[in-house]
């Protein structure tokens, strides 16, 4: 199968990244490729087959609603790109 | 001293022959004679590891070692270790210090062992040849012109060139085995869920499982009895009673089944690694063993099902890498959508970005029947297949790889005629079954061949018991490219 550019414009803004013309005909290009060899899949009937999202079958283990996590909040923002007095900053979003 | 098993090296260590500081710089020698070639190593600090060595060594002194203790390890650079610069091979991460420790290092910790350094890898281990890294590629010990594979391929390489006692890595769709193949050296990817998870840099969660790679197979059950245990910071552990990897490996193979999947000895396989292989299974008849022809009908589908579920994760996973709270940042922005753009593309090298695109298609709306869902419905008649095999036979054996090492560069457009070097192994992650890797022999231009044996879930220490008695009766493992 084929992706148009326009596909390959939305994927890229859906997942944000970005990228210029060039680098989105290069993705067009080896994604459809790629989708080449997944459509290899669509030829299997799996009518009545249950998905598998998970190698065990298990249901998800629950635990007592306590706080099990310490406050190391400087520790944490000492890593951060930008910091001020305990806060993330990110450009306004909120005028 | 290099070649030493671990057995042996815990036994040196034991006796006073040599102290941990004194390996552990010995290793470090090695890393900085050699390292600038392979580039097996993101990250070495020889202050930490040495501070380590003298606290195992007074742990050895006080009678309180355990058998890893005082060993030098490398760690795969996907596993968070506290203060250490952990990258996942990404640019992303590239001034990354990890604020806790994943349970593996804590396990690694526990037992005293010395952490030697951080290992190259793909880019947040996606990759087959260690070209995706944004830290260059590494280069195989047998042949510097060759990829020794990936994702773990800096872990391949540093045991392969003995730049560590042993090493760990991780395996989403082959990563542990093909670069153990490539390089000649022992892997294993345990059960999906044996190991945790947590401080191990996600990629496909459902399919992520961390492993040992070493020497042998009697090196990897020891790592292996450090490595796993039940850990309630990741979902998916399983809490089952501690295992003692090491208690089959002297079973004799008498009376063993082995399956050969006719699918794993097709077309696409080469000569040489054929060759090598049936050798293999011959010098396992020799042991006792009896062969049985098997059928694993929908392995050739785990291929395309792969490249829908692992990036569909990967997209998910990734997501986390905003440029707000960690990781890079662009310099220059306009608003909060430019600076996630930005700071992604500038963050993310090229495989990494397209396999977050293909996972952003197939979860896109409209589409997420044909392919994910589909995907996960051929997961399970890939899964039933190996139930259905089991049924015929103890262990599974094939090849681990569809040739001997590559050559850097020689798939490098592309990305199709690389996935498919992992056509062999990535069947065992979806279904979460173990699965390893051992060396059997040379192919063309004397490169390593590897033959995988695959189990069913939970029998690892009998496929480490397969693996070590071939190891008492063949040499393959214990050749090394120096």
């Amino acid at each position: 199968m084929s992706l148009s550019t326009a596909d390959v414009q939305k994927v890229a803004r859906l997942a944000r990244l970005a990228m210029n013309d060039t680098e989105i005909e290069a993705a067009r290009a080896q994604l459809s490729g790629i989708f080449e060899l997944i459509a290899q899949m669509q030829a299997v009937d799996t009518a009545g087959i249950e998905p598998m999202s998970h190698a065990q079958d298990l249901s998800q283990r629950l635990r007592e609603d306590n706080v099990t996590e310490t406050n190391q909040r400087e520790l944490f923002q000492s890593i951060a790109p930008q910091v001020e007095s305990g806060l993330y900053l990110v450009p306004q979003v909120i005028e | 001293m290099i070649n030493f098993s671990l057995k042996q090296l815990s036994k040196q260590l034991a006796a006073k022959k040599i102290s941990s500081v004194e390996l552990t710089q010995l290793y470090l020698d090695r890393i900085a004679a050699h390292n600038p070639v392979y580039n097996a190593y993101i990250t070495v600090d020889a202050k930490t590891s040495l501070a380590q060595a003298v606290a195992a060594d007074a742990l050895i002194a006080s009678g309180g070692a355990q058998a890893l203790t005082g060993i030098p390890i490398a760690q795969k650079d996907i596993f968070c270790a506290k203060g250490w610069r952990t990258t996942c091979g990404s640019k992303m991460l590239g001034d990354f210090i990890a604020p806790y420790d994943a349970h593996v290092i804590e396990q690694f910790n526990k037992a005293g062992a010395v952490n030697l350094g951080k290992t190259n890898m793909d880019e947040f281990a996606m990759g087959s040849s260690n070209e995706t890294s944004y830290f260059g590629p590494v280069r195989n010990p047998w042949n510097q012109n060759a990829v020794p594979g990936g994702s773990s391929g800096g872990a391949a390489s540093a045991v392969a060139a003995r730049l560590c006692a042993a090493a760990t890595g991780t395996d989403t769709g082959g990563s542990i085995r093909q670069p153990a193949a490539l390089c000649g050296i022992t892997g294993i990817k345990p059960t999906y869920g044996t190991v945790s998870r947590y401080g191990m840099i996600a990629f496909a969660s459902s399919l992520d499982q961390a492993g040992p790679m070493a020497k042998s197979a009697e090196d990897c059950a020891l790592m292996l009895n450090v490595m796993t245990g039940f850990d309630c910071r990741d979902s998916t552990s399983l809490q089952r009673e501690v295992e003692d990897y090491t208690r089959h490996l002297n079973q004799p193979l008498s009376g063993l089944r082995i399956g050969l999947p006719v699918e794993f000895f097709a077309e696409g396989l080469s000569d040489d690694v054929a060759a090598r292989v049936q050798e293999a299974i011959a010098q396992y008849q020799k042991l006792g063993a009896t062969v049985v022809d098997i059928s694993l009908p929908n392995s050739k589908l785990a291929v395309p099902v792969y490249y829908v579920l692992a990036p569909a994760e990967a997209s998910s996973n990734l997501s986390r890498f905003d440029g707000v709270r960690y990781g890079h940042r662009a310099a220059e922005y306009t608003d909060l959508a430019d600076m996630y753009e930005k700071s992604r593309a500038e963050g993310f090298g090229a495989e990494v970005k397209r396999r977050i695109m293909m996972g952003t298609y197939v979860l896109s709306h409209g589409y997420y029947d044909a392919y994910y869902l589909q995907a996960q419905k051929i997961r399970r008649l890939i899964a039933q297949d190996f139930a259905d095999a089991f049924k015929l036979c103890d262990v599974i054996m094939g090849p681990t790889s569809p040739s001997t090492a590559f050559n850097l560069g020689e798939k490098g457009d592309d990305p199709v005629q690389m996935y498919l070097s992992d056509i062999y192994t990535i069947a065992v992650n979806l279904a979460g079954l173990p699965g390893m890797s051992i060396p059997c022999g040379f192919g063309h231009n004397n490169m390593p061949t590897g033959l995988q044996i695959i189990g069913n879930y939970f029998d690892e220490a009998r496929m480490l018991n397969v693996a070590h008695q071939y190891q008492l009766a063949t040499d393959w493992h214990s050749r090394a490219p120096l």
